[in-house]
């Protein structure tokens, strides 16, 4: 399996403090690699520099053989990386279909346009996208009406617009019931299989981390302090004592299972 | 060097007012985040109750005891007015607050005018600060010198209170996070009013001590309100140490502005702000903000489409209706729908970036008024046709709208509109002191149409024509990918990004539109007219628009052009009556407190209530 992603001694400090230190990673074609940490490991500072939204102090990205360092949140995202947030950022305005429309004009570059109407364009490619994430019925609705799992589908859809090879999901499943995150992140695994996407997703739910992914990443205190398979990260002994405290955490997430 | 010595003095002394009535605007919003716009009328206020006061009590000790009056009597009308209008409305958008107090602004002038008489009075000089000293030769007032001492003793009062005192340290907090100091459980209700009482109180003793300098007009609450916009925001919105700076230091750059370039004293101060916001956005002292909130607090806005068979029927017919006017009404009707039309299309295109781009500018008067003159200008100068004129002005106020919005798009909220504000006079001060060119205050006259269109009726038509198909225009680009974009960024600027949208970009281009039919609806307006004045520059031009939009309602695609043609018709109706002001004032504040989404957005949820219309979720 080739790299999509190539992450190569990406550092962050602010101030004194050193919030991502030396990480190095990759992301293989087709691959559910999660990245799990506590709180404040440094998680979301490292996707933030994936997509630009902050500039690393050090360290390479390659996605594909470009570098993405220097370029803005949009620009990456046109290359084919989509994103979903740990909370939803969706147009609130807009019809459920409207906010799938608008990321396909964006890819279509046509933002400038000012003769169409824009609520037919692209319509049957985002009804097939809501399809996908079994959002068509809801199609027509009010996007500030929806409930928040709807939301997450909808934003799945519309990370999907531009057939992105790489998907950065922020805790997909946060705020969301049990029941809910299984089916979230079952759609999501299949999707993945059937256009052979590659995700890379934090997430504090450890049923979702170890059902789901293929590869599991710790980060701690902004380190990398274990890169490897479910099993071999559940029997990694200093995971479980520098990280879970003993491991107690998994049997707690084992029996809310 | 004695002459620069004492108008460095009387700038310092100028400074005293500036700073009170500046400190008391900024302390207000930065805790309550109101952006008020009475605090002119509460130093208006101020300087006609100090007087009144000290037609009663004589001497020296009666004199400053009615300053101290009159700041406390302000400041009890301050909570008044907190209590009444704006606790209703703490929750609502900027917009509402802001248009809430300028419901104020009108109720209080013409209660003054009821009360004092429209003559200005002349402050009576300070009992044993009546002569003057000479300083290195020059001759200084002693009262200047009073004032130069008093300021840094305000300034060190308000200082300790703020930060030695437990309630200094609530205000700060609650300057922070408010949610959390609630959270504490600190009343904050009372907190808003008590400082609500002290920045009034601090507006009222400014209005009072600047007396026996400056008299009691009706006009001094919108001269100064620029001027502490200036100060508050050079300074940084919510320091008080920032506000003392840029107080001295636009009021002596006045002074020597006065003195050395005669011509540049109005342009002077914004263009000091210009360059401060430009280097330090926030202010000299000010602390980086998270942008507010523009209207998007609230129920959100619903989704738009274009009109069906039945709203372009209807909008058909009342064309038609418009088109036959001509044919049975007066020659007076035709001209007030002229006026009508040019005023609903100017609302409309400052509606498409606040309304559609949550972008609030303070500032759109600047692009109605670069359209009218850029017209008038290349017929009186260039002597150019009127056709030229009339196609060049929406092109002027583009460009102007192009280069101001590229200046203004790096700031955002409050400090997005306080940098429209700060252009728009400037170019009102450029238009209203470069006489020669300009014709200044007298204006420019004899702007006709071209012979084909001279006269009501054909001019009428032309009016009907531009003006209906910019605000057709408007709508249309409203449901473009560029209209959903523009939405795309006011909604959310993250997920924008984050899906390939240069949201910076689609909002500049937004502005520079905007600005362009701004500038149609300019031409339009001087061709009617046959001259243009500085007026259709000025602040309270930008303000009307805003109003309108307001009434029409922010949240609605409709708001702009409804709101925009119900306004010049009341207009027409209610400036009859010698207190209209009074009754246009109460009527905003009731609208506020009421019927929040506007005529629009009420008649709406009417319809959908008793079922006229589709409530969005396929119910009727």
């Amino acid at each position: 399996m080739s790299d999509v992603l190539e992450v190569k001694n990406l550092s962050k400090s602010f101030g004194g403090i050193q919030a991502v230190k030396d990480v190095s990673f990759s992301v293989k074609k087709g691959e559910l690699l999660a990245m799990i940490g506590p709180n404040g490991a440094g998680k979301s500072t490292c996707f933030n520099m994936l997509m630009g939204q902050l500039k690393p102090t050090k360290g390479e990205v390659y996605f594909e053989g470009q570098n993405l360092i220097g370029r803005p949140t949009r620009e990456i995202w046109r290359m084919g990386i989509g994103r979903t947030f740990q909370i939803t950022g969706t147009y609130t305005s807009m019809t459920v279909v409207e906010n799938v429309q608008m990321a396909l004009i964006s890819h279509h570059r046509r933002t400038m346009s000012i003769l169409p109407y824009a609520h037919k364009m692209y319509k049957p490619k985002a009804m097939e996208l809501l399809e996908l994430v079994g959002m068509q019925d809801q199609a027509e609705r009010h996007c500030a009406i929806l409930a928040y799992g709807d939301l997450k589908r909808l934003e799945l859809a519309i990370a999907l617009c531009h057939d992105p090879s790489l998907l950065l999901m922020d805790e997909p499943t946060a705020g969301m019931a049990p029941t809910e995150r299984i089916k979230l992140m079952q759609l999501t695994a299949d999707i993945v299989k059937n256009k052979n996407i590659s995700v890379l997703f934090t997430e504090h739910d450890m049923d979702v981390v170890f059902a789901h992914s293929h590869r599991i990443m710790v980060l701690n205190r902004g380190e990398l302090m274990a890169n490897g398979s479910a099993d071999e990260i559940r029997n990694d002994p200093r995971v479980q004592e520098v990280y879970l405290g003993g491991g107690s955490l998994f049997e707690e997430a084992e029996i809310q299972a | 060097m004695g002459l620069i010595f004492a108008q460095l003095l009387t700038g310092l002394a100028n400074a005293a007012t500036l700073f009170l009535v500046a400190s008391g605007l900024s302390l207000i919003f930065g805790v309550t985040r109101i952006v008020n716009f009475a605090h002119g009328s509460f130093y208006m206020l101020g300087a006609f109750i100090g007087y009144s006061l000290m037609q009663v009590l004589p001497g020296m000790f009666g004199f400053w005891s009615s300053v101290l009056l009159a700041g406390l009597a302000v400041g009890v009308i301050g909570v008044i007015v907190e209590m009444l209008v704006l606790r209703p409305v703490y929750k609502a958008p900027e917009l509402f607050q802001l248009v809430a107090t300028f419901g104020v602004i009108l109720v209080i002038q013409d209660l003054a005018l009821l009360t004092w008489g429209p003559d200005d009075v002349l402050g009576p000089r300070a009992p044993g600060l009546k002569g003057i000293v000479r300083i290195m030769g020059e001759p200084v007032p002693k009262y200047d010198l009073a004032l130069i001492a008093i300021t840094p003793f305000v300034l060190f009062i308000l200082w300790y209170l703020i930060s030695k005192t437990r309630i200094g340290i609530l205000v700060r907090a609650a300057t922070q996070d408010r949610e959390m100091v609630g959270a504490l459980g600190v009343n904050q209700a009372w907190l808003f009013t008590g400082v609500f009482f002290l920045g009034a109180t601090l507006a009222g003793l400014g209005g009072a001590i600047q007396l026996p300098k400056g008299g009691a007009d009706l006009l001094m609450d919108f001269n100064i309100l620029a001027a502490i916009f200036v100060v508050v925001v050079i300074g940084g919105m919510g320091s008080l140490p920032g506000a003392y700076v840029a107080a001295v230091l636009i009021s002596v750059l006045n002074v020597f502005g006065v003195t050395y370039i005669p011509q540049s004293t109005l342009v002077l101060m914004f263009v000091v702000m210009a360059i401060v916001l430009l280097i330090k956005p926030y202010g000299l002292f000010g602390r980086e903000e998270v942008a507010g909130e523009h209207g998007q607090v609230g129920e959100p806005e619903r989704p738009i489409k274009p009109a069906g068979t039945r709203g372009r029927v209807i909008v058909g017919g009342l064309l038609v209706i418009l088109a036959m006017v001509p044919f049975f009404g007066s020659n007076f009707a035709q001209v007030l729908i002229t006026d009508i039309i040019i005023f609903a299309l100017f609302a409309a295109s400052l509606h498409f970036i606040l309304g559609l781009g949550g972008l609030v500018s303070f500032g759109h008067a600047a692009f109605f008024g670069s359209g009218a003159y850029v017209a008038a200008l290349l017929v009186s100068h260039a002597e150019s046709p009127m056709e030229i004129a009339f196609l060049l002005a929406p092109l002027g106020a583009g460009g102007a709208a192009i280069i101001i919005g590229w200046l203004c798009m790096r700031l955002t909220g409050v400090y997005f509109a306080m940098l429209t504000l700060a252009f728009a006079q400037l170019i009102w001060s450029l238009v209203y002191q470069w006489g020669e060119f300009t014709g200044g205050d007298d204006g420019l006259v004899d702007i006709w149409p071209a012979a084909w269109l001279n006269g009501t009726t054909p001019y009428y038509y032309f009016t009907l024509l531009f003006g209906i198909g910019g605000i057709l225009l408007l709508r249309h680009v409203a449901h473009t990918p560029f209209g959903y974009a523009l939405r795309a960024s006011r909604d959310s600027v993250r997920q924008a990004e984050a899906t390939g949208i240069n949201t910076k970009r689609i909002q500049w281009a937004a502005f520079a539109f905007a600005g362009a039919v701004a500038g149609l609806s300019g031409a339009l307006f001087v061709f009617s007219k046959g001259s243009v004045f500085p007026t259709e520059l000025e602040l309270a031009k930008s303000f009307d628009a805003l109003i309108v939009i307001f009434l029409g309602g922010v949240k609605t695609l409709a708001g702009g052009v409804v709101g925009g043609a119900s306004l010049e018709f009341a207009k027409d109706f209610i400036t009859r009556f010698e207190y209209w002001r009074l009754l246009l004032g109460l009527l905003i504040i009731f609208v506020v407190i009421l019927a929040p989404e506007g005529i629009v957005g009420a008649s709406r949820k009417l319809g959908e209530r008793f079922g006229f219309v589709d409530d969005g979720e396929g119910r009727r």
